[in-house]
């Protein structure tokens, strides 16, 4: 059986290989929606931050710190995917104009 | 229902990874928009509901703030200060990073040496890139100097700082029961965050927000394996890899090295280039301009940032559209570091209402310049300076040009004749097709505008 680090690093391994195919595709066209749309998904780390914040028994220093990382993450959360969907929507297709 | 969030989170995962797939076409790109939206909802609500929730109110006020936060921040800002936005943003993601870790370790130090590792990667990317990531929006917002900011041994200090930091960090994985070492490494992590991005010039940023794109990735990927949570893992990873991507893209569309880019304080060395001898050019007003864009069959615009920093994008969509009703073939050439970050001039133009199939990327364009009437160059200098394809003495020797002395006339529209970013007098500018247009990007262009319907006037 392989270990909790050892599956880890598996899908560490492949999400990087999977990852580096998936954004060579993307046109330099979308390069900047692009960052603001894997800032946003990396926000994820709101997940890790309200386990540490909601835990049975967390420490004022839990709390405190917790708060402060979801605040952020929310804020890049939301931030993040509307601004990528308000910069995707000015891309106008090209029969649109005539 | 612990188990379900499992497979939640496996959903989650592969909306994810979808999202970033349909951003390959301007077509699916918001459809990825609302797969990662999608994805994230699911993962917060599979979370909460997963486990018990303790100190909910908390948890909800930390939301509604961020959520309070996030919604001006999105639609108020100006497009040509997304660059600003985006570093902010990674500097929120790696500050959350680093605190859950910080959290984390002080909860249980007593912890599996692997889960020590990760987290002490997890901490110090998180605190190097929030502090790092603040620096490149101050020089991107010019609250700071956009000149690299340098002393002696400067190198070696930064370098030093950071062996006693991973020092510290390998101390702490080691005798973890050493609490008192955690805040004294963290706060050489949030030092050496400042100290890394201060000498790095205006020019390099496009590179340097791709890089701690990557950093803050990587820094939510190591929580993954600290929290044992593999959907953690895969959103960190696919961070990480689009930000390497994208800083790789910019090392090569600038032809420098990461070391280079990092350690080199671009915009110092060719400080001796000041002084270059006056060289006549010719020079033209916006009326013959009119004339011989009226008289020709294909231009090619080359926009650079100083296009968006004159406000002319709206004019220069003008000029293209009218243009295009008298039957010329109007296409723009933009190279990969136009604008302060990836893709940036892309979206500046899509904002004035260029439509995307007008906006061609260096490789295609460069191949369209010898069959070209007139490339008009609006507020770009260095990347279209063929020294950089034929002075081996240039600087910037190799790096990859927009070759616009190509085109049969060159038109560059110039303040005056100071030189670009990398301080390098430019040789197209000396040209005998080259016509300067000296003023300001938006007046000038405006001017044109004008003086066309006279132009047809003249020629009928």
């Amino acid at each position: 059986m392989l270990s909790s680090l050892e599956i880890a690093l598996y899908v560490f391994m492949l999400a990087t290989f999977l990852g580096l195919e998936v954004i060579r595709k993307v046109s330099p066209l979308l390069h900047t929606p692009l960052m603001s749309l894997t800032n946003a998904i990396s926000a994820i780390s709101v997940v890790g931050a309200i386990l540490i914040t909601s835990a049975q028994g967390a420490t004022p220093l839990s709390k405190v710190l917790g708060f402060i990382a979801i605040t952020a993450a929310v804020t890049n959360i939301v931030s993040g995917y509307l601004i990528t969907d308000r910069m995707l929507k000015m891309f106008k297709k090209p029969e649109d104009k005539r | 229902m612990a188990h379900l969030v499992n497979y939640i989170y496996l959903v989650s995962a592969a909306l994810f990874i979808l999202s970033l797939k349909w951003m390959n076409s301007p077509v699916t790109a918001r459809r990825g928009v609302f797969a990662g939206e999608i994805g994230m909802l699911m993962a917060i609500t599979g979370t909460l509901l997963a486990h018990e929730v303790f100190n909910w109110q908390w948890i909800l006020a930390a939301f509604l703030i961020g959520t309070a936060a996030g919604i001006p921040i999105a639609y108020l800002m100006p497009m040509t200060a997304v660059p600003q936005r985006t570093a902010m943003s990674h500097a929120c993601g790696a500050l959350a990073a680093a605190l859950v870790g910080t959290a984390e370790f002080y909860r249980e130090p007593n912890q599996p040496k692997y889960v020590l590792v990760a987290l002490i990667i997890e901490t110090l990317l998180g605190f190097l890139t929030f502090t790092g990531s603040l620096m490149a929006m101050g020089k991107l917002q010019e609250i700071l100097p956009q000149r690299p900011i340098t002393y002696r041994n400067q190198n070696l200090t930064n370098l030093g700082l950071f062996a006693v930091a991973a020092a510290l960090g390998v101390r702490l994985i080691l005798v973890p029961t050493d609490t008192w070492i955690f805040p004294i490494f963290a706060g050489l992590s949030l030092l050496f965050g400042v100290l890394l991005i201060i000498p790095i010039g205006g020019a390099d940023m496009p590179t340097v927000i791709a890089l701690l794109n990557s950093y803050a990735g990587l820094s939510a990927c190591a929580m993954g394996f600290v929290l044992d949570n593999r959907m953690l893992v895969i959103a960190g990873a696919l961070d990480g890899s689009s930000g390497l991507i994208l800083s790789i893209i910019m090392c090569k569309a600038m032809n420098r090295s990461f070391t280079n880019v990092l350690f080199g304080a671009f915009g110092q060395i060719q400080m001796k280039h000041g002084a270059a001898e006056q060289r006549p050019v010719h020079s033209a007003s916006a009326e013959e301009a009119a004339a011989i864009l009226e008289a020709s069959s294909s231009v090619i615009i080359v926009p650079g940032y100083g296009l968006a920093v004159a406000q002319a994008q709206h004019k220069i969509r003008e000029l293209s559209d009218a243009l295009m009703r008298r039957g010329i073939d109007v296409k723009f050439g933009i190279h990969p570091v136009a604008g302060r970050m990836p893709g940036h001039m892309n979206v500046l133009l899509a904002e004035a209402d260029v439509p995307y199939d007008r906006l061609w990327g260096m490789e295609e364009i460069n191949a369209e310049f010898p069959q070209c009437d007139v490339a008009l160059v609006i507020g770009a200098n260095d990347v279209t300076n063929p020294a950089a394809r034929n002075d081996k003495s240039s600087p910037i020797y190799g790096m990859p040009i927009l070759d616009v002395d190509k085109a049969q006339t060159v038109m560059v529209i110039k303040r005056s004749m100071r030189p670009g970013f990398a301080g390098i007098d430019n040789d197209l500018y000396y040209l005998d097709k080259t016509l300067m247009l000296f003023g300001d990007a938006k007046a000038f262009v405006t001017d044109i505008l004008k003086e066309l319907p006279m132009a047809v006037a003249a020629a009928r």
